[in-house]
């Protein structure tokens, strides 16, 4: 908490939770949150594009070894729960598992790393600085992941059973009777609907309170060092768990969208 | 909870990244990890094969040996069978040559012994006249005393 003297912890924080932001209203952009998502969106396809270019199926080298290994491990868990012939899912699922972790390992960097890098290289006064560095803590960021799976579940729903099994889905169950098809209805659409929303909160929830926390460490003084270091060693399992159950929902709720009943 | 333009950006992101992914990323990857688990496969079926084969081969060895040792066995016997054969064989003509030297020897011995006794009994002739001529001190005339002689010689 090198920010200034004259901040209270409630400003410290508040300050830290704010967004570079351009533009007002509707029409904002938070460029630190899209910047470093796309940056990490680079990261994985830059690496995993120059092993793929030089992917080889005699013996490989250590880097094709390591991302063949995340590469399988994706592949079995999409096996293992979607038994269709679908060659977007598994690619789908592998972009949203690297992706999401590398966007939340962004958690491990210490909150006032980069406003003092800034600050350092620019000059610019701390307070001016806004840099919140993990775009899984920014609601755009995982909204804008779910309403993706959320259009592809509307997409395959549609192309696999038509339009006409679709509405039949959301109506005529789980109440067999035409009286209560409108209660069916608002049943299926929220059920519908939940699933993009509980994707985007709970990968936003668990991050942004990981911050929150991070930031409220910050803030208690040199007793900081081994509490930070105790949450970053938990965060070791929140990260990747994650990332994981994102993939994971967003394979079982395709799988869902593909079965016909 | 600020929703802005941020999301419409994440989701353009996402979905290029999805699709730069889907066809440039996925597919060379999961084609080498495919490509090299079928060649690994193949591997192990082939040492498979190639166990199999040699346990076959080890089999077919072991028979083919006991085999050649039933064979090398009756091969001995055999042998030895004919070799009891040709000694037997060997030893009746023997026998018979024994004996037909045998037979042979008597009857030149039997010759020679009777041809022996004629020359004696010539000879036993002879030294009757002399001692007969001695003790007389005359001549016999052998022509008038050979019934005498003739006697004598055939009393021998």
């Amino acid at each position: 908490m090198s920010s200034g003297a004259e901040l209270t912890s409630q400003e410290y924080i508040t300050h830290h939770l704010a967004n570079l932001k351009v533009g007002d209203g509707f029409m904002a952009v938070h460029l630190d949150s899209l910047g470093w998502s796309i940056f990490m969106g680079l990261v994985f396809l830059t690496i995993f594009r120059s092993v793929a270019k030089k992917a080889t199926s005699g013996v490989p080298g250590k880097l094709q070894c390591a991302i063949e290994m995340i590469v399988g491990f994706v592949d079995d868990s999409v096996k293992s729960t979607f038994h269709g012939k679908n060659d977007l899912i598994a690619p789908l699922a592998l972009t949203i598992f690297v992706w999401i972790l590398l966007m939340n390992s962004m958690d491990w960097v210490p909150v006032d790393l980069l406003p003092h890098l800034i600050h350092w290289v620019t000059g610019m006064p701390l307070g001016d600085i806004y840099m919140k560095p993990v775009p899984t803590a920014d609601p755009n960021i995982t909204f804008g992941l779910a309403l993706g799976v959320f259009i592809l579940i509307i997409y395959y729903s549609i192309k696999v059973k038509g339009v006409g099994g679709f509405m039949k889905e959301l109506t005529t169950q789980p109440f067999g009777h035409w009286s209560l098809y409108p209660v069916n209805f608002i049943l299926e659409t929220v059920t519908m609907l939940a699933r993009p929303l509980s994707l985007a909160l709970r990968l936003f929830g668990n991050l942004y309170a990981g911050e929150l926390i991070f930031l409220l460490i910050a803030t208690i003084g040199v007793f900081q060092l081994p509490v930070h270091f105790l949450w970053a060693a938990f965060h070791l399992l929140v990260i990747p768990l994650q990332a994981f159950i994102f993939m994971m929902l967003t394979i079982v709720y395709l799988s869902l969208a593909h079965e016909d009943h | 909870m600020d929703i802005n333009m941020t999301l419409v950006g994440q989701l353009i992101a996402f979905v290029v990244f999805v699709i730069f992914c889907m066809k440039y990323v996925w597919p060379p990857i999961i084609g080498a990890i495919e490509d090299r688990q079928a060649t690994i496969a193949d591997g192990l079926a082939a040492s498979d094969r190639a166990a199999k084969d040699l346990e076959l081969a080890q089999e077919k060895a072991t028979a083919q040996l006991k085999e050649a040792k039933v064979q090398a066995a009756s091969i001995v016997d055999a042998a030895k069978k004919h070799e009891a054969k040709i000694v037997e064989e060997t030893a009746g003509k023997a026998q018979v040559e024994k004996e037909r030297i045998l037979a042979a020897g008597h009857a030149e011995i039997e010759t020679e012994r009777n041809r022996a006794k004629e020359e004696l009994r010539a000879q036993v002739a002879v030294l009757a006249i002399a001692g007969a001529e001695k003790i007389l001190e005359r001549s016999i005339d052998a022509a008038a005393h050979s019934d005498i002689l003739d006697k004598l010689v055939a009393e021998l």
